[in-house]
């Protein structure tokens, strides 16, 4: 009892208004940031045609979700869309170790040439090639498969960049110790240089994951069947104003297709953040 | 012994380059290789079955500069990079400002600034499209409760491009906010107990230590929303298609349509060089910065 007055005594002591704000403002946008999102998540469990009425006494219902299930062939674009993230996922870390290694460690005529053209095309979009990207899938013959899909994103500039920084952060002295001890090159690559630069593998991934989660244009110009098409452009399909869909049904459309990715990320929120943090993206 | 040095130098080289070559391999065939090609298809005229495509000079660009399409759609892009970037900008800064501070729930506040993120534009375009029905949609459920007519958000060209605005900043400011978290975290405390003690208020401290200190991630931020303001427009397809009447059109969209609506390819591929021309004066002009900073090093 005594303890309670004094903590309560404590604190009208010290009546910090600045901090006071800083809490009521910061909570006012979270709750304007995540209102969208709260309202879909409410409208999709609505009964079909009635979420705009706001109505908040209505029974909550399942339906829009079955109905969403049973329309498209969703589990389809749920595989493709793992399938495809997975696939990106892997090129990427293969072929941006082992360049971000060789940019990092070994000493090559023209080296710095290339590196420079490596960061230019940071700048040369993949979304605004698609003519002649479009072009190139179709000779290759990955018109409509998900390596068509994938395969422009897999050498990765950012990724390359990434990599080389944090392979020359690692210390020369680790390399030479395990040269001693008979290490091949890719034995010190795989032995001292990855472990050593896994929180930048983890922020990554993460990124890598998100973006072609959610990548949408390149997709929709390279697939034209439901057998390889992803869930964003599945989604795009559905919710097209020409099939006269309601708002619970879009809304329990969409929840569908953010509710893996933010399901993970509610769950690995901290590490998510960290990751970014510790990775020194900046 | 010199042989020896030698030899070794030029395996080491081999190694080098046998190690990039994959990713240079690719990077050629998606982005060098169509670079060029793109400027050269440029160059060509339309072809028909029946009127084979021949060389044109710059007519197609000729054609896009007399075409006022494509000056609506430049100032359409031009407006909204100038109004996504900062103001996403200065929200991120805010964001990361709270979700460093010690308040209550602070990882709830985080995890709201970020969510929007991780979602797909288009799923969140379909979550904005509640927002701006008219009449039945949320904000004129809102301004109606004070008397305001019901207004056709996307719909008409007043207001259509603002819309499209909104939801982009609304998209990345959460994600410029993690560069500063990461930057603010950064900055050794024992700064602002010496701006206090010094008599320094909030605002002083703000403007003379932190934003200095940010500076190099702001332009960091900076040049990731000038780029993201050519790639983001997955919510045009949900939202608008560009209309009413282009009012809402930016670059990227109209390159599609061009060329896979109206299939007119070379008049896409000018374009698609004059936006590459742009993204490498942004290019040259980040190199010179970092130079200058040597931020990367």
């Amino acid at each position: 009892m005594k303890t309670d007055t004094l903590i309560a005594n404590t604190k009208v002591a010290l009546p910090d208004f600045d901090k006071l704000l800083d809490a009521l403002g910061a909570w006012v946008l979270a709750i304007v940031w995540i209102s969208p999102l709260l309202f879909a998540a409410w409208a999709a469990l609505q009964p079909s045609g009635t979420a705009l009425g706001l109505d908040f006494s209505n029974p909550l219902t399942f339906e829009n979700f079955t109905y969403v299930w049973g329309a498209v062939p969703w589990s389809g674009y749920f595989a493709n869309t793992v399938i495809l993230v997975t696939l990106i996922l892997a090129g990427q870390l293969v072929l941006c170790t082992l360049a971000g290694f060789a940019f990092a460690r070994f000493e090559f005529k023209g080296r710095d040439t290339v590196f420079i053209l490596v960061l230019l095309q940071l700048f040369i979009l993949p979304e605004v090639l698609i003519v002649e990207n479009y072009a190139i899938v179709s000779k290759l013959g990955l018109f409509d498969t998900a390596l068509g899909i994938g395969l422009p994103y897999m050498a990765s500039a950012f990724g390359i960049f990434l990599l080389r920084q944090a392979f020359k952060s690692v210390p020369v002295e680790l390399e030479e110790a395990a040269r001693i001890e008979g290490c091949s090159w890719m034995g010190v690559l795989w032995k001292v240089y990855v472990p050593a630069a896994k929180p930048v593998y983890m922020a990554y991934a993460l990124v890598s994951i998100a973006t072609h989660w959610n990548n949408f244009l390149w997709p929709l110009i390279v697939t034209n069947s439901p057998e390889t098409r992803p869930l964003t452009v599945g989604l795009s399909l559905f919710g097209a104003p020409e099939t006269g869909v309601d708002i619970s049904v879009i809304s329990a459309a969409t929840i569908m297709t953010i509710a893996p990715l933010l399901m993970a990320f509610l769950i690995f929120q901290r590490q998510f953040i960290q990751a970014f943090l510790r990775a020194g993206i900046r | 012994m010199n042989e020896m040095a030698r030899l070794q130098k030029r395996r080491l080289a081999v190694y080098g380059w046998m190690l990039s070559a994959p990713a240079l391999a690719l990077m050629s065939l998606f982005a060098f290789y169509p670079a060029i090609a793109t400027f050269w298809h440029s160059l060509f005229s339309r072809g028909t079955s029946r009127r084979p495509s021949v060389f044109a000079g710059f007519e197609n660009y000729g054609d896009l500069f007399a075409d006022p399409t494509f000056w609506t759609v430049a100032t359409n892009n031009l407006i909204y990079a100038g109004v996504t970037i900062p103001v996403s900008i200065i929200f991120a800064l805010v964001m990361a400002l709270w979700a460093n501070a010690h308040i209550p729930a602070r990882s709830f506040v985080r995890s709201a600034y970020f969510t929007p993120t991780i979602l797909p534009m288009i799923a969140a375009a379909n979550l904005w499209l509640f927002f701006y029905t008219p009449d039945l949609g949320v904000i004129d459920q809102i301004t109606g409760f004070f008397g305001a007519s019901p207004t056709n958000w996307l719909g008409q060209p007043e207001t259509a491009l603002a819309s499209v605005i909104i939801v982009t900043i609304w998209k990345e400011a959460g994600f410029f906010m993690i560069f500063y978290l990461a930057a603010l975290q950064t900055i050794p405390p024992d700064l602002r107990e010496a701006a206090r003690i010094e008599g320094a208020g909030r605002w002083t401290y703000t403007r003379r230590v932190l934003l200095p200190l940010l500076m190099p991630t702001t332009i960091f931020v900076f040049v990731n929303a000038m780029i993201n303001s050519v790639k983001l427009i997955d919510h045009l397809f949900i939202l608008t298609k560009g209309g009413p009447n282009n009012a809402s059109k930016l670059i990227l969209y109209w390159i599609w349509e061009m060329a896979f609506a109206y299939f007119d390819s070379p008049h896409a591929a000018a374009m698609t060089i004059l936006v590459l021309l742009a993204l490498g004066l942004v290019a040259v002009a980040q190199f010179r910065l970092v130079e200058k900073r040597t931020h990367y090093r």
